[in-house]
């Protein structure tokens, strides 16, 4: 993932945070084999077309940049790159995918090291799957209006007891327990980063994360993976941030 | 009933194990050597192979997976053609060297140049499978092929698929397109039927 600062930093600092330099991220894509991601602001079609034509492999229209626009998120189905949104809820999943989005993530709370957040949209959205897969035909409709997502995909949920495209968690994993609990709870996959950054041995706390998110469902390699790494960041208790600085609120 | 495993670490393990289950066969995800060791057959799915190389090494994968390949049969598609093959050019990364080919990663450019199209197939006693659509999802190319080794699928001419004694390698993804022929073909041909 290329962005400008890492969430802890941006919450700490404060200003507007925007997408990453071009040059940063073909210095990146030039030293790395892997998949290479970068955040644009929500709303920021402009930053997403320059993120497309640099090539990146994913677009994250991330809440963790100040938002472009406070009523709309991009239009992605014009692009050919994959865009990842996050969401808080069934409803918010699937308005994104509405607008084109081709994978989701949890909104977490970005940049505290503090899962709890992450752990309530996972839940949340596992929730309102299994209520989906339980209705009748007839309500779909209101069960749509409800909570503000297209009737035909809230169909494919029923139907599917999934969601149409994979989703991720994200937004405060800082430990390979972590990671084991959101994969445990349905994330196919996790994203991290001021997790890593903030502590204090981050490439091997990024292994051991590494290794815990494969071996999720095997509690010995995730208790091996979790010895001797140093301290873990810090982390926030979410109570404390003012309710307007709290970075899931952005978008809806 | 034969059992395929498929390589678990990372990458489109799933969708390979319904594959395999929905031709018959039994497909447990394989995580660790231990697992390995009780299958008949091995399928290695895409995925990122720097990143699958390491997570192999953590877990004696690296080791295993030759050692199984010795005997039984290895199906390998993208990342895990790149992991089968002897030599990558660019990119640099240590495959196990069990099909005499080289592989070029990355070759076609990144996701958004990703795309579907036909492969002809040429699979030898397998005349069912002329042609299947075939998914490049960061696709790498075979860029040499050694004398020993068949060439058994093709991208408008251009050798896509390959197979020497039991490994067969692919560099698109056969599961994510909905036919099941190149499943059938490494499972009814190269996979042995268990000892009762």
């Amino acid at each position: 993932m290329a962005l400008e600062r890492i969430p802890a930093d941006i919450r700490a600092t404060g200003g507007v945070a925007r997408m990453s330099d071009p040059l940063l991220i073909k210095e990146i894509q030039n030293t790395v084999s892997i998949p290479v991601m970068a955040k644009c602001r929500i709303g920021h079609f402009a930053e997403a077309q320059i993120l497309e034509s640099l090539k990146v492999d994913f677009i994250d229209e991330s809440e963790v940049l100040t938002p472009a626009d406070e009523e709309f998120h991009i239009d992605k189905w014009p692009f050919k790159a994959p865009f990842v949104c996050g969401c808080r809820n069934l409803g918010e999943a699937l308005r994104r995918i509405a607008e084109g989005a081709a994978m989701l993530r949890t909104k977490g709370e970005a940049g505290t090291g503090n899962v709890i957040e992450a752990v309530r949209h996972m839940r949340q959205i596992n929730k309102e799957i299994r209520q989906a897969t339980q209705m009748g035909n007839e309500e779909l409709v209101g069960f749509a209006k409800n909570i503000g997502a297209p009737v035909e995909l809230v169909r494919y949920v029923k139907e599917n007891g999934k969601l149409p495209v994979p989703n991720f968690a994200a937004g405060g994993i800082a430990t390979p327990a972590d990671a084991s609990l959101m994969m445990q709870l349905g994330a196919e996959s996790v994203f991290v980063g001021s997790g890593i950054y903030k502590s204090q041995d981050p490439p091997a706390r990024a292994k051991a994360i590494v290794q815990a998110t494969t071996h999720y469902n095997d509690p010995d390699i995730v208790a091996r993976a979790s010895e001797g790494l140093k301290e873990a960041m810090k982390g926030m208790e979410i109570s404390e941030i003012p309710e307007d600085q709290l970075l899931q609120k952005r978008g809806w | 009933m034969k059992t395929v495993g498929v390589l678990a670490l990372q990458g489109d393990f799933y969708l390979h194990a319904r594959r395999l289950e929905e031709i018959g066969v039994r497909a447990p995800l394989v995580k660790k050597p231990e697992a390995l060791f009780q299958c008949d057959a091995l399928v290695m799915p895409g995925g990122e192979s720097t990143t699958l190389v390491k997570l192999m090494r953590n877990i004696g994968l690296y080791e295993a997976i030759p050692e199984f390949a010795r005997e039984k049969p290895v199906f390998g598609t993208c990342a895990g053609a790149i992991l089968l093959s002897k030599g990558v050019r660019n990119h640099p990364v240590a495959a196990l060297g069990l099909i005499d080919i080289d592989i070029e990663r990355n070759a076609y450019g990144t996701q958004i140049d990703s795309f579907t199209d036909d492969i002809d197939l040429a699979l030898p006693d397998f005349p069912e499978a002329q042609q299947v659509r075939g998914v490049f999802i960061r696709a790498p190319r075979i860029v040499r092929v050694g004398e020993a080794v068949r060439k058994v699928g093709f991208h408008r001419g251009e050798v896509v698929m390959v197979q020497s004694g039991n490994i067969l390698a692919a560099t698109f993804h056969p599961e994510v397109a909905e036919t099941r022929l190149i499943h059938r073909y490494f499972v009814e041909k190269m996979v042995p039927a268990p000892l009762a």
